[in-house]
């Protein structure tokens, strides 16, 4: 009985949602072992091993492995479970992409994006966009389980001294190409983990006028988003979206501008601690979630906002 | 070439779900349904590249009861050329659905299978890749931008950090995101002409397939509710409550 967490990274580090995946991971069973399979990702394997409750660190390092294509990292994953009982990753597109593959040749029926671990079997899940949790049972003998990272805490980082073991590349199908990934770079803290969110809406009603949410942002040390509809509008790119189909965020506390409150986009921030929401209609289904609700103009509140914070002695980091 | 494209049938995405008292599920009588809006795109790209010449044939496959069909219909009338309804009465988990469409796809030999990334009620995220495990070709996932080669297809995909560009052979799985394109909407005639497209009727347990869902519901239940919030007056009252009240600034 142990279970084996497929990590994700860089090849240089882990990504931050692996540690909190871990913590799931040792949730369903205590012996974790960790799958690290990339190119020159040495640092990354011995990260993992410094993980406390990391019971072992599997690392295959192999031009394979680089870019994490789903069609060459699913069949070493496949090779690999041979020995566990529970196969996890991250529910994000890192983990929806590769897991339901290894799910399929396993003929095993996935439990996606789980937020609480009952016991080795059943668990619980968010469904309709969140607007309802399931409880399940999953009845096959090998199980595929994605994880909300969000909904664990993230796992102590040092103290640990697992052993590494390499395992071997397995043969690739040669179908598919990495070209190139356009990362969006910011200096602000990931939207996935920071501790403040601040989130535009078809309220700011261009581009250019996100810089009055990035003002906001840059003061409190937070994450910028959006709804989907800023978006889709073209105001901000895509990986600053919140919501059912974007990113799950759970902030100590989550500033919506000029966002109406759609159902999707709520999936993706109603289980933040404090809520606060800007916006002009007071009839938004918004405030029917914030806890501090202020019915306001933006473009007069957010200028206001700022000078407010700007007056404050200290800001919390 | 030819595309299959998958659409289902879920309850209307602008609909506040209401959970069952006994805890056995949502409600869903008298509850407007329509078809997945991420199929919507998936529909709307097959058809769009059938416009470009790229493409000649479009079957829409749907499994479901058979209110399913609407979703069909819906397809064939914005440009699909045949429908296939696979019925199936009840619930089955995206490793079933997957191995129905994996039958449909070796009788029907597509070039591409198109699929929504998601269905937005069991939010499972998983149909389209398992398909592509199944019959062994590659996919792109959370697709917004396509560029259909000879052989092969460049993919732009929304990930987590931003975009990605990806190659892919063809025969391929190609899940799509809300931004690959714009759906359109039927014109009545068109809607009145779907009418007369073809439509395959097959069963779900004739498929030869093991459809036994293995992942059993033990309860469904409202997530915890907020607590009612307040209205502040002034930004100087709301930079107040929150450096005092909930102190998270």
């Amino acid at each position: 009985m142990s279970v084996l967490l497929i990590a994700e990274h860089d090849n240089s580090k882990l990504k931050p949602f692996t540690f909190n995946a871990i913590t799931a991971a040792s949730k369903i069973d205590s012996d974790v072992h960790v799958l690290v399979a990339g190119t020159s990702c040495e640092n990354v394997s011995k990260e993992a091993a410094n993980i406390p409750i990391v019971k072992k660190v599997l690392v295959c390092d192999s031009p394979n492995y680089q870019n994490y294509l789903p069609e060459n990292l699913s069949p070493l994953v496949i090779k690999v479970s041979e020995k566990y009982d529970h196969i996890v990753a991250s529910a994000n597109t890192f983990g929806k992409n590769f897991m339901p593959r290894v799910a399929a040749a396993l003929d095993v029926s996935q439990v996606s994006d789980i937020i609480k671990v009952n016991g080795p079997d059943t668990f619980v899940r968010p469904i309709y966009a969140g607007n309802a949790f399931a409880t399940v049972k999953s009845n096959d003998k090998k199980r595929c389980i994605t994880i909300r990272p969000t909904s664990f805490d993230a796992a102590e980082k040092s103290g640990g001294s697992a052993p590494i073991e390499k395992v071997e590349a397995v043969d690739i199908p040669n179908t598919s190409k990495f070209i190139k990934r356009e990362e969006t770079k910011s200096e602000r803290p990931e939207l996935g983990t920071a501790r403040i969110v601040v989130s535009g809406g078809r309220g700011l009603e261009s581009g250019e006028n996100f810089k009055l949410i990035n003002d906001i942002a840059d003061k409190l040390n937070a994450a910028v988003g959006a709804s989907r509809a800023a978006v889709d509008a073209g105001y901000i790119s895509n990986d600053h979206q919140v919501g059912q189909t974007g990113k799950v965020v759970v902030p100590d506390l989550y500033i919506a501008v000029g966002i109406s409150g759609a159902i999707q986009h709520l999936a993706g921030m109603k289980e933040s601690k404090i809520i606060v929401a800007i916006n002009k209609d007071g009839e938004a289904p918004i405030f029917s979630v914030a806890d501090y609700g202020l019915e306001a103009d933006l473009f007069t509140a957010l200028p206001e906002l700022l000078s407010e914070l700007n007056k404050l002695n200290t800001i919390q980091k | 070439m030819k595309i299959l494209v998958a659409v289902k049938r879920v309850i209307d995405y602008n609909v506040q779900i209401r959970v069952k008292e006994d805890g056995s599920g949502v409600h869903t009588d008298n509850v407007k349904m329509s078809t997945n809006p991420p199929d919507d795109n998936a529909v709307e790209e097959t058809v769009k590249l059938k416009e470009s010449g790229k493409v000649k044939e479009i079957v829409a496959i749907s499994i479901g009861e058979d209110k399913a069909q609407e979703s069909i219909r819906k397809a064939l009338a914005v440009g699909a050329d045949k429908g296939i309804h696979v019925k199936a009465d009840s619930y089955i988990e995206p490793l079933g659905i997957a191995k129905i469409l994996k039958k449909i796809v070796e009788k029907e030999k597509p070039d591409m299978v198109f699929l929504g990334k998601q269905a937005i009620d069991d939010d499972c995220n998983q149909t389209g890749q398992m398909l592509g495990s199944m019959l062994n070709w590659p996919q792109a996932t959370f697709s917004s931008k396509l560029n259909i080669k000879e052989k092969s297809l460049e993919v732009v995909r929304e990930i987590d950090e931003g975009l990605e560009t990806l190659e892919i052979n063809l025969p391929a799985i190609v899940t799509c995101d809300l931004r690959l394109n714009e759906p359109r909407f039927a014109s009545l005639p068109n809607i009145m002409k779907a009418k007369k497209k073809p439509m395959e009727l097959l069963n779900a347990k004739d498929m030869g397939v093991d459809l036994k869902n293995r992942i059993e519901q033990l309860k469904v239940e409202e997530p915890p509710k907020r607590k009612a919030g307040i209205k502040v007056t002034s930004v100087a009252e709301l930079v107040s409550k929150l450096k005092n009240e909930a102190k998270v600034i």
